[in-house]
């Protein structure tokens, strides 16, 4: 087979080339990306630039730290063969991002798919723009980018068929993998003209021609199977736990049980003699806050993964818990009510609440308790390092790899150029593998030693131990209510120990994008609105989960709308219909919030027609209203997050010992146009599960400051028969020439509400506490 | 040293009687399909076929495979039954992240070989033991039933 010919002089992913590669972007951005490169400041990982820089807002990929590239020069190579290699540089956690990301710059180059490899980028975001794969972007971000891209190569092609045979290139049109001169009908295929189209102009952009829509031959079709499923299937696809590198050693890592705990000694002996145990080496805890660097402890470094183990069981350590030795979920329960029932830090003050509600027919109150969740994705944490002529090369499921890639750079003291952070698939990450730790640990143990290979494993009780925790929050939700038992007052108090305090250990406040999750960006139709939010102390490490703030904020905003329904005896979809109010564009700042997931106020409006429209869509799919036997019952929940629009039937039946099944849910996403309808169905499907499970099982609590959970015997998540028995997914048709909304992510929120105002039809028993366990149980 | 028989090969392996197969599969012999999940028999990740019955590879120490013959996620494809499963995850879209669907496919598998035509609670029954954090558990279903022949599952 000849060696593929590049569009550019490198294969796109080798990061070992010195070439610089020719790149489309706008000067000004790019200065502006440099400047923001240098600032080092950790918590700016996958936070929008407009809350890290000052000077005018940037927005969508152009607020991400190092933006957007389209430059087929970047992401495009093509073989004499004709295959076309497409680079993938988002991480795929599940999410179907390499297949989704390809498809679209495939489509643009009107590539033969049966003849398209992708190529998995490693952590390089100036060249590649933004890859921290988090916060629902990907397709939203790089749907433009990567059809300029795609558009750009196709007329690179069309450019050296008429040069080759000398006819205007108007003459010429690219379909699936040729270029055919349509008044003659000759034809020349990609693989014949890679050559001569590397040698051709880049189109600028405003000459490169994006099809029409109706065109697609991919987008937008649901036809391409998943790209990964043939290796998936058969065992074949590699995942960040299946590195194996000549002379890899293994190591699992003892790391502090309470947050901000230390090791004050430590005895390898009885670690050392366990067959295969070759090392025990102490990882120094980072000072301050932990951010995404390594909790510390003590690692036992082996032949393989299991005498690793073995040698962890044996070490004997001294710990000093530090000042979170008494951190207890239940006191801490009160502490967050007791914070929820004084007045805290008003972030938004629509009319006034208090004289409202005082004049109020009626004045309804109502609290809702959401405990920590622990990610836990099917493959616990796990990345491989080795170090060799003063470069480090990484392995792992990482969703930021450029995170990784800056962190092992610095740990090891190493130019960021000498690391080299190769991307696996992810088994499983939401959000989790958005923090590298485990990345800097490998790299650290590598070093140690003397830079022969290493893999770190977590297991899945150090992965339910040393998670970075979802938060756990008390909403406390107050109403005022007219003659009819609408709110004409709104009051809600969030609190919860903000993500901020892994950055900065003294945050004691949401920040703007936690309560721009469904708290203050409430879009009611009612005119005295409060939004506070007291202070709260983090005593673990707090990070990311799939959805974020937007899972406790809709569960309690969603539940309280069906109270104040069921007080006013009215049908709780017609009610939620009716507090959203008539169909409305909404300037998000109008609704106090600065930072509509880093997007646009002006291109991504938050519209209450849209989101009346999923609620409407989902319930006449449901069959709303239908006689429902005893024992069972729908509940409805509709919310906005990470700029899409999703609600949720739930179909429930709980049986005489208070057992909750859950015969079907109707979901329905307003999204804007699809890339993969397919996958957009399959996240949906997903987030309905997920949702269910933290509804239904989720909790890790602490004691001792330590999390209880060790395994999925304790930290229970849904299995077959707890998932719903059917989930029907609807997707409202968009329009290709309109913003793209997100869609990994705003599919969980509304389905814990759901489900508990279904409880409530089906019960007449209200749920204000995840997980629902056995609070049914008769 | 113990004897194993993977996929149909021998291998003698130096390492302690009470190590899991599943390290042996995975960092001795480079068997990688098979998962690490949660060492407790408690997800379902690390499902392989001892002698057609499916077993979890994280609990199962070598010393207790002396006679038996091991099939892995990277063979079960030269069984008809093994193939028809992995064809119909494929064609469903089953899997998102995939990690946890060797397990489950080596679990669907050795229910159909038992069970041709399973009911909806055999498969629940057969499957309750393989957690999917990504939530597949429909499309599962629906898999199972089109490789057992059933026309027009849908996911």
């Amino acid at each position: 087979m000849n060696a593929p010919f590049h569009l550019t002089r490198m294969m796109a992913a080798d990061t070992t080339s010195t070439d610089t590669p020719l790149v489309i972007a706008n000067v000004s951005r790019r200065k502006f990306l440099q400047a923001s490169a240098l600032g080092g400041l950790v918590l700016a990982v996958g936070l929008p630039a407009s809350l890290r820089a000052e000077g005018p807002p940037k927005y969508g990929a152009d607020g991400m730290p190092h933006g957007w590239i389209d430059s087929p020069l970047v992401f495009v190579a093509i073989g004499e063969d004709g295959i076309v290699s497409i680079v993938c540089h988002r991480s795929e956690m599940g999410q179907g991002v390499r297949t989704g990301m390809p498809m679209i710059v495939a489509d643009e180059l009107e590539a033969d798919w049966s003849r398209v490899r992708v190529v998995q980028a490693t952590g390089d975001e100036a060249r590649f723009g933004n890859q921290d794969t988090d916060g629902s972007r990907s397709t939203r971000h790089f749907f433009m980018p990567m059809r300029r891209c795609g558009a750009a190569a196709r007329q690179m092609l069309e450019a050296a068929a008429a040069a080759s045979w000398k006819v205007p290139v108007g003459e010429v049109q690219a379909k699936n993998s040729e270029v055919v001169h349509t008044s003659t009908g000759r034809r020349l295929g990609y693989g014949a003209l890679a050559k001569a189209a590397a040698s051709m102009p880049l189109p600028v952009s405003d000459s490169i021609r994006l099809k029409d829509p109706s065109q697609f031959r991919y987008i937008g079709t649901g036809k391409l199977k998943l790209l990964d499923a043939q290796d998936i299937a058969t065992g074949n696809a590699q995942y960040g736990m299946d590195t194996r590198l000549p002379g890899m050693l293994y190591a699992v890592v003892a790391r502090p049980q309470v947050y901000g705990g230390k090791v004050v000694s430590y005895d390898p002996a009885a670690a050392l003699k366990v067959s295969g145990v070759v090392r025990v080496v102490q990882i120094d805890a980072t000072p301050g806050a932990p951010q995404f660097n390594p909790l510390g402890g003590v690692a036992v470094i082996a032949r393989n993964t299991w005498a690793a183990m073995q040698g962890r069981n044996a070490l004997k350590i001294v710990w000093d818990d530090g000042p979170n030795a008494s951190y207890d979920s239940v006191a801490y329960k009160a502490t967050l009510e007791e914070a929820a029932r004084k007045p805290g830090k008003v972030v938004r003050d629509d009319g006034n609440f208090t004289t409202a509600a005082a004049s109020a027919a009626k004045r309804i109150t109502a609290e809702y308790y959401l405990p920590h969740l622990a990610h836990a994705s099917m493959e616990p944490p796990a990345a491989s390092a080795r170090i060799a002529d003063g470069k480090c090369e990484v392995w792992g499921c990482f969703q930021s790899p450029q995170a990784a890639r800056d962190l092992v750079a610095k740990r090891l003291e190493m130019p960021v150029e000498n690391v080299t952070v190769n991307v696996t698939l992810l088994g499983g990450g939401f959000g989790r593998k958005s923090k590298p730790d485990y990345g800097i640990e490998a790299a650290v143990l590598s070093k140690a030693m003397d830079g022969k290979p290493v893999k770190v494993v977590w297991t899945r009780d150090d992965d339910l131990h040393n998670d970075y925790f979802h938060t756990v929050s008390v909403e406390h939700m107050e109403a005022g209510v007219d003659a009819k038992g609408l709110p004409v007052a709104w009051l809600h108090r969030s609190v919860a120990p903000t993500i901020v305090s892994t950055f900065d250990a003294e945050a004691k406040q949401e920040a703007n994008w936690e309560l721009g999750m469904g708290v203050i960006n409430v879009p009611f139709a009612i005119p005295n609105i409060r939004i506070e939010n007291p202070e709260a102390i983090a005593h673990t490490r707090i990070g990311w989960f799939r959805s974020v703030s937007n899972i406790p904020h809709a569960f309690a905003v969603q539940s309280f709308v069906a109270e104040l329904a069921a007080a006013a005896g009215r049908d709780p979809k017609d009610f939620l219909l009716e507090v959203i109010g008539p169909a409305r564009v909404v300037n998000p700042q109008m609704l106090a919030d600065t930072w509509n997931h880093g997007e646009s106020p002006e291109r991504y409006p938050v519209d209450t027609g849209r989101l009346r429209g999923v609620a409407e869509l989902a319930a006449k799919e449901a069959g709303w209203g239908r006689t429902m036997p005893k024992g069972s019952g729908l509940g409805i929940a509709a919310h906005y997050s990470f700029v899409s629009y999703v609600a949720a039937v739930v179909e429930v039946v709980v049986n005489a010992k208070g057992e909750v099944t859950i015969p079907r849910v109707d979901i329905a996403i307003d999204c804007g146009a699809t890339v993969n309808p397919d996958r957009v169905r399959a996240q949906m499907q997903g987030a309905c599960v997920m949702g269910v499970s933290a509804a239904t099982l989720g909790e890790i609590s602490f004691k001792g400051g330590r999390a209880q959970q060790d395994n999925f015997h304790q930290y229970e998540v849904t299995r077959m028969p707890g998932a719903p028995r059917e989930i029907r997914v609807h997707i409202v048709p968009g329009d290709y020439s309109k913003p793209l909304g997100g869609v990994g992510e705003p599919g969980v929120p509304p389905v814990p509400p759901a489900l508990c105002n279904a409880i409530f039809v089906a019960t007449g028993k209200r749920i204000r506490q995840l997980p629902i366990r056995d609070q049914l149980k008769a | 040293m113990t004897k194993l028989n993977i996929n149909g090969k021998p291998y003698d392996i130096d390492l302690p009687a009470d190590t899991p197969l599943l390290w042996v599969l995975r960092d001795e012999l480079g068997f990688t399909g098979t998962k690490f999940g949660c060492g407790m028999a408690l997800c379902g990740a690390c499902t392989v076929h001892i002698d057609g019955q499916p077993g979890r590879a994280c609990v199962t120490p070598i010393s207790s495979l002396a006679n038996k013959k091991v099939v892995t996620i990277e063979a079960i494809g030269a069984d008809k039954v093994g193939k028809a499963v992995q064809t119909a995850w494929i064609d469903m879209g089953v899997p998102q992240c995939g990690y946890c669907q060797a397990g489950q496919i080596m679990s669907a598998t050795a229910l159909l070989k038992q069970k041709p035509k399973p009911t909806d609670a055999d498969i629940e029954a057969a499957m309750a033991g393989n957690i999917c954090r990504c939530g597949t558990y429909g499309r599962i279903r629906a898999a199972i039933k089109q490789a057992a022949g059933e026309k027009g599952a849908t996911a």
